[in-house]
């Protein structure tokens, strides 16, 4: 493996279409619940911890070789909200357009197939992971940081927050993310024996309400 | 054919084996269908559960769960099972709130809820609310297995604290398998040490949180959009999903337990 | 009595055409951008009523804030409604066109997929800055729409969008004499800028103002289809 490709695979420039996304934060924003550096980090962890964790086992199962559609299955249990749904299947159809053309492999192009609107994202990001030669962990770290990143830069053109304040947000989560990493990657090494129950269903029911809630929004700068 | 009588707290305590400080009790219920209407073959309470029949209503079978003790505390582990046979209907509530207390051991309390719904059969589970008391710790666990036709309704409230007391950690998993397949797998766990239960992502405040679960296949309109409840108290957020498999979740969020269940009650208004 | 069921979400979700049919001919993809306020909609709008009697069109928007100029086209009823998608670019229009194209590149592909044929997609990008160019992953060609009340110096300043435009449109010379804008000026610092690349001063609300870009997209369009056939 290598830790250059965790980087490219990390990268928030990395183009899958991520910079649309706020991961709920332009609802927490708007709705005042997140208005600064402290704010924006409970906000980060508490995504973190609960659908980041599924993200990440999911991510790090589909890194095992682990059969991706009964994965793809397993996250549509673990979403209620078709909203969100929506969301991780178009963002995996964006995130497959550029992982086959930077790390082309036969699984990707099964996937593409039997997904062709898109599978859920972590789904698409673990199989990504396995062509890249990346670890299971590697791919829950991805997941896990994506899973803070995403709700960090939304927060910087949103609020105007300091960018190195909000860097800083997100390096002091970073033993939070390894934490989630590591549960994760300890959630897929039991798939084998256990199936998909062996995956955490962890939710949070403020991000399923608002994500509906933004869907209707007329006037919105992010897709999700 | 009802309860076990409900014994003494010590005694259990003693005969629990390794869980030394807890006790242990397994409750059952069967449910079938009897010329038109439901028998309960078995209605069985245990340690803190009594199960009472109520009067039927027309095919439907009633029962009222019964906690006879101050129970869960930490270290006990309790269990609640129902097998509802194909065609037969079975109604279930609570006569009052549990509450999770605190207790003399560091283990957490397990509460575990079993129920299978065979095909034509239909459950309706609508328990009081669960209070997580200051210093309890409950690891929650409902499991439901529907045949390919049966029909659910079930709701879940979760109150965080009694009134002006912080709450205990509360964790719990709601697993939903229908012919085989997980259809809905959903875990929360608030409380002291969880990372991020009361920011602004997962509860910000609000102090009870419910689900409200329908699977009814025989319902043929399955509206692939959320509904947004807007007849809810202010400072209550309440939305309709309709899941992947076939199946409708309520997902509420309440400063407290009566503005929960006014977004229960508006929920199955829009749903009945 | 539904014993099977999927997912109502992933059956609103239009797969991509290239992975079911092998070898349809992809549509000419055309870029136009430019600051805010200098017509870009309006040649939009201009160029769908000119060409869509002859050629299948669609649109797809890149609001700062969604689907306020897809809105616009959708009023103005240039085009049928399935024609029009908007692309949500979570405040960073150009990071949509140029950095990070999957969006547009999905709406392009759901668009070809529900359309059937479609010749023509033109890609309107957010009001940016001078930078904001398209991607080549995105666009064949791409269009640069400035307008004289931006100031008659923006042709000197240069910046991509300006000197690198396959097209440079210099729109609202009507309003010139109004904002004591050079046109002359403007045309002859453009032409230093590109070099031989064309420059068209006109504007798009007059009758046949939209016409030197139809007919350049005309010819874009000609050169596609021999090459694809």
């Amino acid at each position: 493996m290598s830790p250059l490709s965790l980087l490219i695979l990390g990268d928030g420039r990395f183009p899958s279409g991520g910079h649309a996304h706020s991961g709920g934060a332009e609802t927490a924003i708007a709705a005042g619940r997140v208005h600064d550096a402290a704010t924006l980090r409970d906000f980060c962890q508490g995504r973190l911890h609960t659908t980041g964790l599924v993200a990440a086992a999911l991510a790090a199962g589909a890194a095992t070789g682990y059969d991706p559609l009964s994965l793809d299955e397993a996250a549509d249990a673990r979403t209620p909200s078709p909203a969100l749904r929506r969301v991780a299947r178009r963002l995996g159809r964006q995130l497959m357009r550029a992982v086959r053309v930077t790390w082309p492999g036969p699984e990707l192009d099964d996937l593409a197939a039997a997904r062709p609107g898109g599978a859920h994202q972590p789904v698409v990001l673990g199989v990504a992971a396995r062509m890249a030669a990346l670890t299971p962990y590697d791919a829950a770290q991805a997941a896990a940081y994506d899973s803070v990143c995403g709700p960090v830069t939304a927060a910087i053109r949103l609020l105007g927050l300091d960018p190195f304040q909000a860097t800083a947000v997100t390096a002091g989560l970073c033993g939070d993310m390894e934490h989630v990493a590591s549960q994760a990657a300890g959630h897929a090494a039991r798939l084998p024996a256990e199936g998909v129950d062996a995956l955490p269903a962890t939710s949070a029911p403020l991000l399923e309400i608002t994500a509906e809630q933004h869907a209707t929004w007329p006037v919105r700068l992010f897709a999700s | 054919m009802t309860a076990a009588p409900a014994r003494h707290r010590g005694l259990l305590a003693a005969a629990g084996g390794h869980h030394r400080f807890g006790l242990s009790a397994t409750a059952r219920i069967r449910a079938e269908a009897a010329d038109g209407t439901t028998d309960l073959p078995l209605l069985h309470g245990d340690g803190p559960f009594v199960l009472r029949r109520m009067p039927s209503r027309g095919p439907q079978a009633r029962v009222c769960l019964l906690n006879t003790m101050s129970a869960p505390h930490n270290g006990d582990r309790l269990r609640i099972e129902a097998a509802i046979g194909p065609d037969a209907d079975l109604h279930v509530t609570s006569a009052a709130a549990t509450v999770a207390l605190p207790g003399p051991t560091l283990e957490p309390a397990v509460h575990e809820v079993a129920l299978r719904v065979a095909d034509s059969a239909r459950l309706a589970w609508l328990p009081e609310p669960l209070i997580s008391a200051a210093g309890s710790d409950l690891r929650q666990h409902i499991r439901i297995e529907l045949a390919s036709t049966a029909r659910l309704v079930l709701s879940e409230q979760q109150i965080l604290g009694r009134a002006h007391e912080p709450p205990g950690r509360l964790s719990s998993r709601l697993t939903v398998r229908r012919d085989g397949r997980t259809v809905l797998d959903q875990e929360t766990t608030y409380g002291p040490g969880v990372p991020g239960w009361d920011g602004p992502a997962v509860l910000a405040g609000h102090r009870a949180v419910g689900q409200l679960l329908v699977v009814d296949p025989t319902d043929h309109e399955h509206p692939a959009e959320a509904r947004l409840l807007t007849d809810v108290p202010s400072g209550a957020h309440a939305v309709l999903t309709p899941l992947a498999g076939p199946g409708t979740l309520l997902t509420a969020l309440a400063p407290d337990a009566g503005d929960l269940q006014r977004c229960l009650d508006s929920a199955l208004a829009h749903l009945f | 009595m539904h014993l099977h069921h999927t997912d109502p979400v992933r059956a609103e979700i239009i797969p991509p055409a290239a992975a079911r049919s092998g070898g349809r001919p992809r549509p000419l993809r055309v870029g136009l951008g430019g600051p805010v306020g200098s017509g870009k909609t309006a040649t939009v709008a201009a160029l769908c009523r000119r060409l869509r009697d002859t050629v299948s069109i669609a649109v797809v928007t890149n609001d700062i804030y969604t689907r306020e100029d897809a809105e616009a086209l959708l009023r103005q009823a240039v085009l049928a409604p399935e024609r029009i998608t908007a692309v949500e670019t979570g405040a960073c229009p150009h990071t949509a066109i140029r950095d990070d194209i999957s969006a547009n590149l999905e709406a392009v592909e759901d668009l070809q997929e529900r359309l059937d044929p479609l010749d023509l997609v033109l890609i309107e990008s957010g009001g940016d800055n001078l930078t904001a160019t398209f991607s080549k992953g995105l666009v064949d060609h791409q269009i640069f729409v400035i307008d004289t009340a931006g100031g008659d110096d923006i042709p000197r300043k240069g910046g991509p969008g300006v000197t690198a435009a396959d097209l440079l449109v210099i729109n609202k010379t009507d309003l010139a004499p109004h904002v004591g804008a050079d046109l002359d000026a403007m045309r002859r610092d453009a032409e230093a800028a590109r070099g031989p690349l064309p420059t068209v001063l006109t504007s798009v609300k007059d009758d046949h103002g939209v016409d030197p870009i139809a007919d350049w997209i005309s010819r874009r369009l000609a050169e596609h289809t021999a090459v694809r056939s």
